[in-house]
Order: C-alpha cells, then structure tokens, then sequence
C-alpha cells in the first residue's frame, strides 16, 4: 500500500492503494468515480477510456504509479460545469446514441480526444479514433453522426 | 463425447425452455386492474419499495391521506401529477438498452394527454402485485404492457376531466385534454392544478375508460431522446456494477471451468492471508447452472485485490461429473449424421417430399452449419446483495426482476417475502439476463458476510459461464419444377439435447415455421446429440441462427431455378393470410417489397458489389432486410449498406425502434463475421474479446429503416429485427462473388472485414 497523489478532474486526490493497481480501479473504488466502466480488463474494449494529460488510454491496464502528477481527466469531469455539457455529450443526447449506454463513457473520451486533435475528422478519422471502443449494442451509425455533429459546433463556436 | 445425462442440467434446461415460451407468448399478462390499496396495503407496498420513492404514492383517496395529503395525484402505481404540474411517472420493467424506460412512460403520457416535457421518469420498484410483468424478453416489453399502460394513463385522464368538469359545472363530454391541460371552450385548467380535485374522486375501472385512436396520436411514433441519456453520458452511476453501499465489500467467486464441476478442496488459508482480502469460503451451491453452482467466493475490500486474489486461487475440482464437451467431436458425429436424409425424430411431413424431390426439375442439397455464440453484454454479470434484519436485499442488472424474486428465494432457503430487489439500468441483456445465477450467487455470499457485497465477474468468467446459444447442422434438400416454383423441402436439423429427449433451450426449430406451411411438400427432422454445455435463449431465440438457414437456402433455390430472389420470395408467401405461428404473409410481402424499394433492388451495381434479400418473422414482428456488400479478390468484405423494412404495428418512439434496427444490423454481422464459441473437454476455448472479435466501428455499415405502420398490435424490435441480417448478407455475398456461404462464422470461410 502506498499514498498515492492524483489530478483527477481539476482536483488533487489522494488514494492508498497498492501502486500496481490499475487506474480503473482506483477511480472506481477509492475515488467513487464509476463513470469509467469495466469490459474486459485487457485493454480490447475501451470501456475504461480516460484521458491522462489530453491522450485517451485505457485505465484498466495502466497502474496508477505510472500517472501521479499527470492530469486525468474522466467522464466525469468532461463537461465544463454541471450547467454546461461538453458538446460531445450534448450531441450524444440529440442523436440518441446510447442504448444500454454501458460503453458510452469510454466512446466520448475517445471522441473528445480526437476532437481536441482533430477538429474536422473525416469518417475514416472517426474509424480510426474510436476503433478500440466496443459497443456491443452496435450504436457505431449514431456515434458517428454525433462526433460530425459535435465538430459542428466546435466550429460555430469558433467563428 | 459425453453423452451421460445429468439429471440437475435437465430440470434445469427445461426451466429454460419454459423461458423462452414464457417470454414469447402472445398472452396478454393480467389485464390491468386499478389498484385499489387500503392504507395498511399502501405502507406496505412504500415499505416494500423503499421508502422515499415512493413516498407521495396515492392509491385512491384513501391513499392520499396516507400520502400526507401534499395534494398530489396519483390514481395508480404509474404516474403521480404534482399540484405544481410535474408529472413522474414509473417504468416497470428493466431498461437493458432496448429503450423502455423512454417507451413506456411515452405510451402513459399519450393517454393521459400530457406534454412529455412535464414528465419526470423513475425506474419503479420491484413488486408484480402492483405493476405486473416486470421483465424483458422475447421483445414482449411493449406488447404485455401495451394495454395495461394505456389504461394507467386514461384513467388518469378521465378523471382529470372529471374534476375540471365538476369544477366548471359542465358535462365531462364536452372536455377535452391535451399538454397538461384540460379545455372547455374558452375555458383551460392546468393538470396541476386540478391534481388535488381528482385525487379525491373515485378511481374509474380502467377495462371501461375510453382509448384514443392511433390517428388521435399526439406523442407517439415520433423520435424522442432517451429518459436517462444526460446521466449516461455524465457518467452517472446507474448499472449494476456501479452501486456501492455504506461498508459494502467486493467478492468473486469461482466456479468449476466445465460445467457440473465440484470443489474437493481450495488454498482458502492462503487466500485468505492477501492483501485485501476479507475472507474466502466454499459455496456447495445447489447445482444448477441458473442459480449456484459450487465454487469458493472471495471477498475483499477492493474489486482488484478480489481479481488478484482469483489469479492465485488453487481450487482441486472434482470433475467426474462434469462436463466433457468437444465441439470438434459433436461437428464430426454431426457431419456424419447429416449424410442421413431424415433424422431420428420427425417433425413435420407434408405432402410427399420424396415424389416431389423424385420429379423434379431441379434439387439443391447443402448442409448448413453454425457454431455456439455467446450474448458478451458489455456490462459483466454482477450484483449486489445485503443481507440483513432477516431479509436479502439485492441492487441487481437483471432482465427478470419479478422472476428473480421467487429464484433467488428458492436458491437462499428463504421466503420470497424476504427477498427484495432494485432493479438498476442493465448494461447489455440479449437474453443472458434472464437468468438470474449471477445473483442467487451474491445472494448466497451475502448471506456468509456480515456487510454488503457487490460480485462483480470478470470478463473471462463471462464468457466462461454463458448459456450459449446453440450451435446447429441442417442438412437441406430442395427441389424446383420446370416453371421455377419451388416444391419441395427437406430438413434433418442436428441439434442437441440436455436431457435426451427434447432440444435444448435455445436449438429447437418448430414445425409450423417458415416454409412448412407454405409449401406443398416438407418434411422436418432432428436428431439430438447430447451436450452438458448450457445453453440458452440469446436475442432472437432459434430465428437468430435458423433464419440464416432457411433464407439462404431459398435464395439458393431462386438462383437453381433461374428466378428473381424476390419474385421468387413473393411466389412462396402466397396469398395474403395468416398461418398457424402467426406469420401473415400478406405483411411479409408488404415489407418484402418495401426493402427491395427502397434499396433499389435490380438496379446495376458496381462491379463486385452485391445485393441480397432475406425476410424473417418472428417475436410478432415481420422485417424484410436488403444488404449491399462487395468482396474483393482477397475475400474482404465490405458491408456498405443495409435497409431494414419492418412492419412492427405502430411505433412508439421513432428513435427508439430505429435505433434497436440498427444495433441488430451491427449484432448480426458481428455474428456472423467472426464470432464463433468453442468448447473442448468441457472448458469455453474463448477467454476475452481477443478471441471473440465483436464488430469495431470501421466495419459498420450505413443503416437505414423504414417502418409500415399498420393497426395491428404493437410489437417491441429489438429481436425481431436480427434474424434477417445473416441471410441477407450472405446472400449479397453470393450475389457479389458467386461463394454461397455455408458455414458461420465468415472467418471459417476464409472472409475477413
Ligand atoms: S475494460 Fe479497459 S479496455 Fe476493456
Ligand atoms: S450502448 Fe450498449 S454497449 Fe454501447
């Protein structure tokens, strides 16, 4: 067991953990932060997609030892304020995309991450971002439209 | 191969046979009954549920007094309207992505004429006396619930009327409702206000109030977002695996990797000195697959010490009785036994297949074959179970929440009195949660520790411990005459059996489905090779793999005879009528054609692109599929585009029902494409979705759906819809390279995406 010091979405967390364990876990169980979901634990499904200093990984592969003092960001702290919701999440309410919902949280962080890369992505763009996010449910069409639609914005806003 | 029977797998196979007819049954659950409560009833029935949600519930007048009198009103379980307007209303059955929690309340809220921006949704407690069937399976959720939800909402309405009508002196008759508000000419009352006015009148019955017509529809059948979309994409902790209780523990628990494993003995004291680790035990269990089976469970105060622990736990199984299982030795007996034209047991024989083969013009013979699949829910199977002050107390992701309450009472030697459930958002069902064995087993640790439990099964037990479904061989023989009509079907089915005398759940193929009573000549067979592996109802149950089957090899016959697949398809519906299943085939044509439409069916297509057609019925509801495809010289394919043509009765969410059409598209191709399980020697080969390929982003094709509307009586979407989806694209694949494929999944046939 260690005293672990973490950024976890603008605040500064403590979690004494063995260091070994991976972020997901931390998030879930000591920080209470369930938003980053289990799938696979192997780093095949993207549930666990957070972002450590803006790049999407997946949390349950990464110990946490390997992301003291780097930002993380989860879906939970996506969203400007509680008011405001990222335009990736506001376009993910327009389309509908969620079905049972369970691997939305690890789509929008990829998505977010490509976003902030990639302000115009192409569909082949889209593809390649988000090929490690699994959805079992098969909402690919509407994960698609969203992203178009949330670049969209991003671009309005800008101009 | 292990052909012993065992007597544990049998009763509880039957169990699941009986499953699936429950959920596919055309019988309405109890017609709804205004529940009437008298206020001991009333506290009970808040007890029961939890306290503060439903705290406010009003059951008559009697109730609201109970209530505390805030002058809401609440003339029944469903839907209580604050004197300030809010309208909640409570969705019975579990939401498992198919979109009831947004379907239901919609189906309310058009019959109580209410604007769907005053309503507030809430999942409603676990208690079938009140709410009636609060499952979801076999695509029944809108069906059962259809009528029962309609009356909850105008009986609501009625009264409303009456209470403004009172207050107005005028007859109710000349009222009208509409946005929350009841109208008498000039006149408008907010339902809000009107709230504390019809709480105190008597509830109607609700078989006498007046239903509205479907052109009288304000609400439904247009494209509503779902009721908890802001708290998935916030991340808010809804599913199973995200409930967390004060001084709540994580277990996991072990079970014999072939199934019908028992402990002999476990490194307990080992385990036990982890870091972590709380406490480690064996459970006998009672076993059956859909409650306990033995295992040793270990409970520790994190998720990952329990998952580290697992890792070093040494468990000595007594495997005598367990299953042996060797998919390569059932696939051989079973090609083998294909070379047989009839198997060991017929179903159905009509006409005289054999003269009709005999005269022929044209007979096609081809053996069909399809592995084992696993439902791979994105959400593994947990649960969350307390047990105190004498009763079990369980936060679960299940499919059956009102099943459940007499299963896990059963499986934990309790009262079902002294079982209670909440039922949370499921991450994923397609039928692995009807069964409720994850729960019964935290139940069963529950009951051993002194604090809470959550159990929470990695992704290789999930794969592990499925109730497959069923892989299956059919061995096809068909003949055309001279004018190019088909006369004659023959089908040995091999498929297995847990108890030697019925299919097993899951792997039967009825006589009266399509083609049998379409065609002058057909005959149905199987033979059934035992297994211990189990099996289950997964999205679709049979139609998922079956309609692959039957519609490619209809295709196979239109390209013998030289005939248009469609024309050919429209030549063997017939006449418009209804055959004994259900299957109308005056709609299946409709739809039929609507796909080939909309698709442009017979338009010329890029070279090495390829159409095809298939149409299925099943779960009440009729969906024709077109896909478009091309293969390249190296056998990719590409599935560019798919149109689904549904006639599911009308619609209730737009979105919703889109969006199920759309996910069975993704479902059925993943399937097909490279999903395949095996076992040998009793053990599941595949451990995680490196080995169980489910469909990325880059493969997915363009969706579209396009519903008929009709009269009939409204069906949900979310199985119907997939059967259609294999056919279709393999015969586009035929149409695009000339490879009739024959064997799932694609991969086998040395396809890849
Ligand atoms: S849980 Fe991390 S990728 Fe699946
Ligand atoms: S919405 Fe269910 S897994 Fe993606």
């Amino acid at each position: 067991m260690a005293s672990i010091q973490l950024r976890v979405n603008g605040k500064s967390v403590t979690a004494d953990v063995d260091p070994a364990t991976p972020l997901l876990w931390v998030l879930r169980d000591s920080l209470g932060l369930v938003g980053t979901k289990f799938g696979c634990g192997m780093a095949l499904c993207g549930a666990c997609t957070v972002l450590v200093d803006g790049k999407p990984i997946r949390a349950c592969t990464t110990p946490v030892s390997g992301v003291t003092g780097q930002a993380i960001t989860t879906i939970e702290g996506l969203a400007p304020s509680t008011e405001k919701l990222h335009p990736l999440q506001q376009a993910w309410i327009d389309h509908d995309v969620p079905q049972c919902g369970y691997c939305q949280a690890g789509q929008l962080m990829s998505a977010s991450a490509l976003l902030a890369s990639n302000p115009k992505p192409t569909d082949a763009d889209i593809d390649a971002a988000m090929a490690g996010n699994i959805c079992r449910c098969g909402t690919y069409q509407r994960v698609r439209a969203a992203i178009h639609s949330a670049a969209d914005t991003l671009a309005r806003r800008k101009a | 191969m292990n052909a012993r029977v065992n007597d544990t797998d049998m009763t509880v196979d039957e169990t699941l046979r009986q499953l699936i007819g429950e959920m596919e049954s055309s019988a309405v659950s109890a017609p709804f009954r205004a529940v009437k409560l008298d206020r001991r009833s009333f506290l009970k029935l808040t007890g029961l549920a939890g306290g503060g949600l439903v705290l406010g519930f009003a059951m008559g007048s009697d109730a609201v007094a109970a209530a505390g009198g805030d002058g809401a009103f609440a003339p029944n379980a469903f839907l209580r309207i604050a004197r300030d307007g809010s309208i909640l209303i409570y969705s019975k059955g579990p939401e498992i992505g198919q979109g009831i929690k947004t379907a239901f309340p919609l189906i309310i809220a058009e019959e109580l004429d209410a604007k769907w921006s005053d309503v507030k949704v809430e999942q409603a407690p676990v208690n079938p006396a009140v709410f009636g069937r609060q499952s979801a399976g076999g695509s029944r959720s809108i069906p059962d619930s259809w009528d029962q939800l309609r009356r909850a909402g105008a009986v609501a309405r009625q009264m409303l009327i009456a209470a403004a009508a009172a207050q107005w002196k005028v007859p109710a008759g000349e009222c009208s409702a509409s946005d929350s508000m009841v109208t008498h000419g000039k006149r408008k009352a907010a339902y809000g206000a009107l709230a504390s006015k019809a709480a105190a009148l008597p509830v109607p019955d609700a078989a006498t109030v007046k239903l509205k017509d479907r052109k009288e529809y304000r609400l439904l059948g247009k494209w509503y977002t779902g009721v908890d979309n802001r708290a998935v994409v916030t991340g808010k902790p809804l599913f199973g695996i995200d409930q967390t209780l004060p001084g709540m523990k994580i277990a996991v628990y072990q079970r014999c990797p072939a199934t019908g494993g028992k402990v002999r003995s476990a490194n307990l004291d080992e385990i036990r000195q982890l870091p972590g680790v709380r406490d480690a035990f064996v459970i006998e269990g009672n076993g059956k697959t859909t409650e306990i089976m033995p295992g040793v469970a270990i409970v520790a105060d994190t998720t990952w010490a329990a998952f580290e622990a697992r890792k070093k736990l040494r468990v000595d199984w007594d495997e005598s009785a367990a299953s042996k299982d060797s998919w390569k030795d059932l696939s051989k007996r079973a090609a083998e036994l294909a070379k047989l034209p009839t198997g060991t047991t017929t179903l159905a024989n009509i006409g005289n297949v054999d003269e009709a083969l005999k005269g022929a013009a044209k007979t096609v013979s081809a053996l069909y074959t399809y592995p084992f699949v696993s439902h791979a829910p994105l959400e593994p199977q947990n649960c969350t179970a307390w047990s105190h002050d004498g009763i079990v107390e369980f936060w679960s992701p299940t499919q059956t929440a009102d099943r459940a309450i007499e299963t896990a009472a059963g499986a934990l030697g309790i009262t079902p009195d002294k079982v209670k459930i909440h039922q949370t958002r499921v991450g994923g069902g397609f039928g692995r949660r009807l069964m409720n064995d994850y729960m019964c087993e935290a139940g069963a640790i529950a009951q051993k520790v002194a604090h809470p439990v959550k159990l929470v099964w990695t992704r290789e037990q999930d794969l592990a411990h499925d109730f497959f479904r069923a892989g299956g061989f059919h061995s096809l023989t068909g003949s055309v005459d001279a004018a190019g009509k088909l006369t004659g079907w023959r089908n040995h089915f091999i498929t297995f059996t847990h108890d030697g005398k019925a299919p097993s759940s899951g792997a039967d193929w009825p006589a009266n489905q399509f083609p049998g009573l379409s065609l002058p000549n057909y005959q149905l067979s199987h033979t059934l090779l035992p297994i211990r592996t189990p099996t289950g109802p997964w999205r679709a149950p049979r139609s998922c793999s079956v309609a692959w089957v039957i519609q490619s090899f209809l295709h196979e016959l239109a390209v013998a005879a030289g005939r248009d697949h469609r024309d050919f398809l429209l030549e063997v519906m017939g006449e418009p009528r209804i055959l004994d299943g259900g299957l109308n085939t005056g709609r299946a044509a409709d739809v039929i054609k609507l796909a080939c439409e909309k698709a442009g069916w017979g338009k010329t297509l890029p070279k090495g692109h390829g159409m095809g057609l298939a149409f299925h019925f099943s779960h009440a509801g009729h969906i024709a599929e077109v896909a478009e495809v091309s293969v390249d010289e190296n056998k990719r394919i590409r599935l560019h585009r798919v149109v689904v043509a549904g006639d599911i009765g009308p619609i209730v969410n737009m979105s919703g029902a889109n969006n199920q059409c759309e996910g069975a598209v993704v479902d059925g191709f993943s399937t097909m494409m490279g999903l395949e399980i095996t076992m040998e020697n009793g053990l599941i080969e595949q451990t995680n979705f490196h080995q169980y390929p489910l469909l990325r982003i880059g493969s997915h094709p363009k969706v579209e759906v396009h519903f008929i509307q009709s009269d009939n009586p409204p069906t949900g979407v979310g199985e119907p819809a997939l059967p259609p989806v294999a056919p279709a694209i393999a015969n586009a694949i035929f149409a695009a390279c000339g490879h009739r494929v024959r064997t799932l999944p694609l991969t086998k046939e040395g396809f890849t995406v």
